[in-house]
C-alpha cells in the first residue's frame, strides 16, 4: 500500500469517527434524517461507480438492485424476521439477480446494455407496483419505540463498509482488471483478463452494495410505498451524482452524493424544486467538457498549483543549468 | 367477447400508428446521425403542449396546429444540437453514442422538470367539439380523432419514406447512413445532414406529441415512457427501414391490447419491454432490420 492509500484509509476512518459523534451533539431530527439520506446516495453513487464507473458498463437499472433489496429487507423484517439476516438476504437477492440478468445483457453491445438494463427495471417497477400497491408502515408497537439512532450507526456503517470495499477493489488486481476492460477490451482478452468475469463480479458487487442501500431504507423508514424504491429516479440520482462528482474514482461519487444532497436539500427549503435544472445542467457540462467530474477540477487545479509553485524554482535552475554543466563538463573535457 | 377482442386490436393499431410516427423520428435521427436522444419522450411531450395551448388559448383546431407544434420543436431542435449535440459529431461511434445518450438524460431530465413548473403535473388533453364522436362497423367503434390521427401518422411517414428515396436532399442523408466519410468526398455537407436529420427527428416527436394529446393525453412525465417505447419500436423495425419502424409501432401497439385484455391494463408497458429483450436476445438487428457489416 502507498502512502496515500493509508492516508486516504485514516482520513476515510477519521470522518467516520467524527460523524458517529454527531448524534451525541446534536438532537435535531432534521440533521440525522438528512445524514442518513446522505449515507443512502452515497451508497448508491459509490455501487453505481462500480458498474458503471470502474467497468465502464453505463447500467440505467440501478434502481432495481436498490428496489430488490429494500423488498426483500422490508417484508422479511417486518414479518418478524431478525433484522440481521433480513438485510444479508436483502443484499443477496440483488446479487443473485444480477447473475441472472449478467450473462445475457453483456452480450449486449455497449449501448444496448444501458436500455436494456433501464427496461428490466422498468419491468421490475412495473411489477412491484401492480404487485404490492400498498404502504409498508411499521406496526404500532414498532412505531413507538422507534428511535434514530439505530438507523443512523447501521447506515453509517454500512456507507463505511461500501467506501472501504470500493477502495479496496479499485487498488485490486479484480479492479485494475475492470479498468482494462473499460479502456481496450479486446486488449484485456488478448492479455487473459476474461471481460465477461470482470463485467459479472462488477454488476454483482454493485448489486450487492445497491441492495444494502436498500435495506437501510426499509430500516430506517417508518413508512413508504413497497414499490416506491423501485422508481427510476433512484437509478438517474445514482448515475447523475457520480457523473458530477468524478466516474471511475474513489472519492468521485463521495463528493458527488455529498453534493447532490446537500443543495437539493437547501434549494428545497427555499424554492420548489429547482434542483433538477441544476444538476442536470451541471451533469451535461460535465459529460461535455469535464469527465472527469469535480475531482478533475481539483487535481487540475492542484497540478497548476504545484505546476507554479515549482516553475519558480526550475526556471531558476534552468538559468543554473548552463553554468553547472559548464563546471561539470570541464573535468571532462580535460 | 370476441367483439371486445377485436375492439381491442383495432384500439391497439390506432394507438400503435402513433407509436410507430414517434419511434420513425427517433430511428432517423439514430439512424443518420448515431445521436441516441433519449430526450425524444420530452420532445414528444413539447409537441402535445404546444397544441394543447394553442387550443385553449386560441382555439386552434388540434390538427390544424400539428404544423405549428413541428415548427416549435423545429426550433427547439436547432437549439438542442448547436447547443449540446453537434458537440459529439466528432467522437467516434460507440463514445458518441453513449455521450449522447447521457446528453439526452440530462436534457430530459431538464425539460421534464421545466414542464412540471410551467403546467403543472395534471393529466390534460384536448377535448374538440368532435372529440367524443366515433364510426361504428360491426358493433366496432372507430373514434374519430384517433382514426385522422393515424392517417395524419401514415402519411407524414410515407412522405418521410417517399422524402428519403426520391429528393435530392433525402438521397445525400442516405449516401451519409451509408458512409458518412466517402459522403463528405463527393461534396455532401455532412453537418447539414445531420443537423435536417435531428430536425425532421424532432418535428415527427412534436406531431405525434399533438396526436397523443387530442386522442389520448399527455403529462409531463410521459417522457421515459415515450422513449422507451420508441426504443422497443425501434428494435422491432430495425435500423434503417422507415415502413418497418411504422409496422414495428402497430405490433407493439396490438401487444399492448392484446396483453391488456388478457391479464388487465397494468401490465400493457411490460409486454412492450419484454418483446424488447427478447428481439435483443434473439435478434439484435430488429424483426426487419439489415444486419450491419
Amino acid at each position: 500500500m502507498s502512502r496515500r492509500d493509508i492516508a486516504f484509509i485514516i482520513s476515510t476512518l477519521i470522518a467516520a469517527a467524527a460523524l458517529a459523534v454527531v448524534p451525541t451533539i446534536t438532537t435535531k431530527e432534521s440533521v440525522i434524517n438528512l445524514l442518513v439520506l446522505v449515507y443512502i446516495y452515497v451508497m448508491m453513487a459509490s455501487s453505481w461507480n462500480i458498474i458503471g464507473g470502474i467497468a465502464g458498463q453505463v447500467n440505467l437499472g440501478h434502481a432495481a438492485f436498490f428496489g430488490l433489496g429494500s423488498l426483500v429487507s422490508r417484508i422479511l423484517w417486518t414479518k418478524g424476521w431478525p433484522l440481521s439476516i433480513s438485510l444479508i438476504l436483502g443484499a443477496l437477492v440483488p446479487v443473485a439477480f444480477a447473475l441472472l440478468i449478467g450473462a445475457p445483457s453483456f452480450k449486449l453491445r455497449g449501448v444496448y446494455f444501458a436500455i436494456g438494463t433501464l427496461a428490466m427495471a422498468q419491468i421490475l417497477f412495473i411489477t412491484t407496483r401492480n404487485l404490492f400497491p400498498m404502504i409498508s408502515s411499521l406496526p404500532t408497537e414498532a412505531l413507538s419505540t422507534y428511535s434514530l439512532a439505530p438507523r443512523y450507526y447501521m447506515a453509517l456503517g454500512m456507507t463505511l463498509l461500501t467506501v472501504l470495499v470500493v477502495f479496496w477493489l479499485s487498488r485490486s488486481r479484480w479492479g485494475l482488471g475492470m479498468v482494462a476492460v473499460r479502456e481496450e477490451t479486446s486488449a484485456a482478452e488478448s492479455l487473459g483478463v476474461s471481460a465477461l468475469q470482470h463485467k459479472l463480479l462488477a454488476l454483482c458487487l454493485s448489486a450487492l452494495f445497491a441492495g444494502l442501500a436498500g435495506g437501510v431504507f426499509a430500516y430506517y423508514s417508518a413508512g413508504y410505498y413497497l414499490f416506491f424504491p423501485f422508481f427510476p429516479t433512484w437509478t438517474f440520482d445514482a448515475v447523475m451524482a457520480t457523473y458530477i462528482g468524478g466516474t471511475g474514482t474513489v472519492i468521485g461519487p463521495i463528493i458527488g452524493a455529498v453534493f447532490y444532497v446537500l443543495v437539493k436539500e437547501i434549494l428545497a427549503l427555499r424554492f420548489v424544486e429547482l434542483h433538477p435544472f441544476i444538476f442536470g445542467t451541471l451533469f451535461i457540462l460535465v459529460v461535455l467538457f469535464l469527465p472527469g467530474g469535480m475531482i478533475q477540477i481539483w487535481s487540475r487545479l492542484r497540478r497548476l498549483l504545484v505546476r507554479k509553485s515549482t516553475l519558480a524554482p526550475s526556471a531558476a535552475k534552468e538559468e543554473q543549468v548552463p553554468e553547472t554543466n559548464m563546471v561539470h563538463d570541464r573535468p571532462a573535457v580535460e | 367477447m370476441v367483439e371486445t377482442l377485436v375492439q381491442n386490436i383495432v384500439f391497439g393499431l390506432l394507438l400503435g400508428a402513433l407509436y410507430g410516427l414517434a419511434a420513425v423520428g427517433l430511428s432517423l435521427v439514430f439512424g443518420v446521425t448515431k445521436f441516441l436522444n433519449v430526450a425524444h419522450g420530452e420532445l414528444l411531450m413539447l409537441g402535445g403542449y404546444a397544441s394543447f395551448w394553442l387550443f385553449n388559448l386560441y382555439r386552434v383546431d388540434p390538427f390544424l396546429s400539428l404544423p405549428l407544434a413541428a415548427l416549435a420543436l423545429v426550433v427547439v431542435g436547432v437549439v438542442l444540437y448547436l447547443l449540446l449535440f453537434s458537440r459529439t459529431v466528432k467522437m467516434d461511434e460507440e463514445q458518441k453514442v453513449q455521450t449522447t445518450m447521457l446528453i439526452g438524460f440530462g436534457v430530459s431530465v431538464i425539460l421534464q422538470n421545466l414542464a412540471q413548473r410551467l403546467w403543472t403535473a395534471d393529466d390534460r388533453s384536448i377535448t374538440t367539439a368532435y372529440s367524443r364522436m366515433s364510426w361504428t362497423l360491426f358493433d366496432i367503434r372507430f373514434p374519430i380523432v384517433r382514426v385522422v390521427s393515424m392517417v395524419v401518422a401514415l402519411v407524414l411517414v410515407i412522405a418521410l419514406h417517399q422524402f428519403l428515396q426520391r429528393s435530392y436532399f433525402g438521397k445525400a442523408i442516405r449516401a451519409t447512413v451509408e458512409d458518412w466519410e466517402e459522403a463528405t468526398i463527393i461534396g455532401i455537407d455532412t453537418h447539414r445532414v445531420y443537423l435536417v436529420a435531428f430536425i425532421i427527428g424532432a418535428a415527427l416527436a412534436g406531431m405525434a406529441g399533438t396526436l397523443v394529446s387530442v386522442g389520448y393525453s399527455i403529462v409531463p412525465s410521459m417522457g421515459l415512457e415515450w422513449t422507451l417505447v420508441c426504443l422497443v419500436v425501434m428494435t422491432l423495425g430495425g435500423l434503417g427501414s422507415i415502413i418497418g419502424t411504422f409496422v414495428g409501432g402497430l405490433i407493439l401497439g396490438v401487444a399492448q391490447a392484446l396483453t391488456a385484455f388478457a391479464v388487465g391494463g397494468a401490465y400493457r408497458q411490460v409486454v412492450g419491454l419484454l418483446l424488447f429483450l427478447l428481439v435483443l436476445a434473439v435478434r439484435p438487428q430488429g424483426l426487419f432490420g439489415v444486419k450491419e457489416g
